[in-house]
Formats: structure tokens, C-alpha cells, sequence
């Protein structure tokens, strides 16, 4: 029997704090591939939510998994681009600190 | 002997624990992917977060998507960001400030949001399955049934996606041309 790991609520509170914990790193971290990885945190979160979703309410059973798949997808894509974006930002300014890039302010 | 359906002294079955351990490995390890000042080890520890959610996905019976998780997510964008981590950590970037000035307001927001979802999770109710052990299996077919089926168009727009994000890293990661504008000298 179990108390836990048979309920919905769990997963979601998680994924709930996953998200949080990744929401923090993306707002306060300075570098910019560390901005990058909460998001990647952050999108496992709601890839948690969606699974838990599937799993455990019988009339959206095989969506979660489906949107998980596209979300990790998208996520690659995501990834992808923004390391690429980071790469060429660091070629031009010598730093991967994000409060750097502020020619447009000056 | 076979084992007891719930472990003495504790009162949780076998799969409360596994849920717990992974889930305190999970956010353990995000703690030290956020607060870390050493990127590398941040980026280490973003592994062990993903590897870990992998397992709960077997847990709610998602195997396809752990599967997944760990081929994409383990094999592909993790060590995509720890070798941007190598490429652009100079001895120009310091690491000591890791965080923005901001951290405060974002530590505020971002304990707020967690507030925020636990109401929400606690308060409604989600009509959902409890299941005596963890949710069975279902295997492929109704991931199949619904990514063939209602999100067909959905699944292809994602291969599009991936092609042109194939095509603009590669041109977005491109050593420049020497006469380039906006490059700096050394």
C-alpha cells in the first residue's frame, strides 16, 4: 500500500518546486549558460507536470507522454540555439556574464 | 523470505521511498545546479537532476519518456552545455560573483511562485486516479495513439523546428569571416 507515490498531489508539488528552483537560477544567475540550464530545469518541471498529468487522470492517458516528447524536443531546439547564440555573444565580448551585454544601454 | 509490503517502523510501502529518495536527489541536485559557483560542477549536477527525474518518469510509468530524457537530455544537451562551459570560461570571466544583484527580489519570486503552486496543487481538486502502488505501465500505443493522432501536426512542426535549429546554431556558432563586421580585435 502506498501513500505517496500511488497520489497525483506529489508529483505536481515536485514539479511545482523544480519550477521555482528554476525560476530562482534563471533570474539571479549572472552567466549566461547557467541562465540556460534553468531553464532546462524549469522544462522538466512542466515535463513532470505533464507525465504526472497522463499517468493518474484516465481521460488524458497517453497525452502526457506525448507532450513530454514534444517539450524535450523543443528543448533540444531551445538548447541548441541559445548555446549557439552564447557562443557568438562570448566571441565578440570576451565574457559569458549577461550584465555585460549592455552596449545598447550605453 | 519475501519482503514486506511496507516497511516496518516507517509505515511506507517500498515505492514511497523510492519517490522520496529520488525526488530529494532531484531537487538536492537543482539546489546545487542554481547556488553552485563552480559552472562545471553546476553543470555535473544538472545530470544527476535529469538522470533522477528519468527514474520518476518510470515511476509514473512513462518508460518511452525516460528513455527519451536520457538519450536527448543526458546524451545530447548536456554535454552541448558543458562544452559551451569550456568554450567560454576564460580567465576574463571571473566566477566569484555568480549571482546578479537582483537575487534578492529573485529569491523572493521565486519562493512566492512555489507558495503559489502549492495552493493551487492543495486546493483544487483534480479528480485524479490513486493507484495502491505507482501508475502501471501502459507501454507505447497510447503515446502512439496521441502523437500519430491528434498531435500529428504538432510532431511535425517539432522536426521543422529541430532542422532549422540544426541550421541556425550552425550558423550562429560559425567562425566569422576576417573582414566581418563588429568583430573586435584581440
Amino acid at each position: 500500500m502506498s501513500q505517496i507515490a500511488g497520489h497525483l498531489e506529489p508529483y505536481l508539488v515536485l514539479s511545482g518546486m523544480l519550477f521555482a528552483i528554476g525560476s530562482f537560477g534563471f533570474l539571479a544567475r549572472r552567466n549566461a549558460i547557467s541562465m540556460l540550464m534553468s531553464i532546462e530545469l524549469m522544462l522538466n518541471a512542466v515535463n513532470l507536470a505533464a507525465l504526472a498529468f497522463g499517468a493518474f487522470i484516465p481521460s488524458l492517458a497517453g497525452q502526457g507522454a506525448a507532450f513530454a516528447l514534444l517539450i524535450i524536443a523543443v528543448a533540444a531546439a531551445e538548447a541548441t540555439v541559445g548555446l549557439a547564440i552564447v557562443i557568438a555573444i562570448f566571441r565578440n565580448r570576451k565574457t559569458p556574464l549577461v550584465d555585460e551585454y549592455d552596449t545598447m544601454r550605453q | 523470505m519475501p519482503l514486506p509490503d511496507v516497511i516496518p517502523f516507517i509505515g511506507l510501502g517500498w515505492s514511497d521511498v523510492l519517490f522520496l529518495i529520488l525526488s530529494g536527489v532531484v531537487l538536492a541536485a537543482a539546489f546545487a545546479v542554481v547556488f553552485g559557483r563552480d559552472i562545471i560542477k553546476s553543470g555535473l549536477f544538472l545530470i544527476l537532476t535529469l538522470g533522477a527525474l528519468a527514474g520518476i518518469y518510470v515511476m509514473l510509468g512513462a518508460a518511452i519518456v525516460a528513455g527519451a530524457q536520457v538519450l536527448v537530455y543526458i546524451g545530447a544537451i548536456s554535454v552541448l552545455i558543458l562544452f559551451a562551459i569550456m568554450l567560454t570560461q576564460s580567465k576574463l570571466a571571473p566566477v566569484k560573483l555568480a549571482f546578479q544583484t537582483q537575487v534578492t527580489p529573485a529569491a523572493l519570486a521565486a519562493v512566492l511562485l512555489a507558495v503559489l503552486f502549492g495552493l493551487a496543487f492543495g486546493s483544487t481538486e483534480w479528480g485524479s486516479t490513486v493507484f495502491t502502488d505507482t501508475p502501471a505501465a501502459t507501454g507505447t500505443a497510447p503515446v502512439a495513439a496521441a502523437l500519430f493522432g491528434p498531435y500529428l501536426l504538432a510532431f511535425e512542426i517539432a522536426s521543422v523546428l529541430l532542422l532549422a535549429a540544426v541550421i541556425g546554431g550552425l550558423y550562429l556558432a560559425m567562425e566569422p569571416k576576417g573582414d566581418d563586421v563588429g568583430e573586435e580585435l584581440p
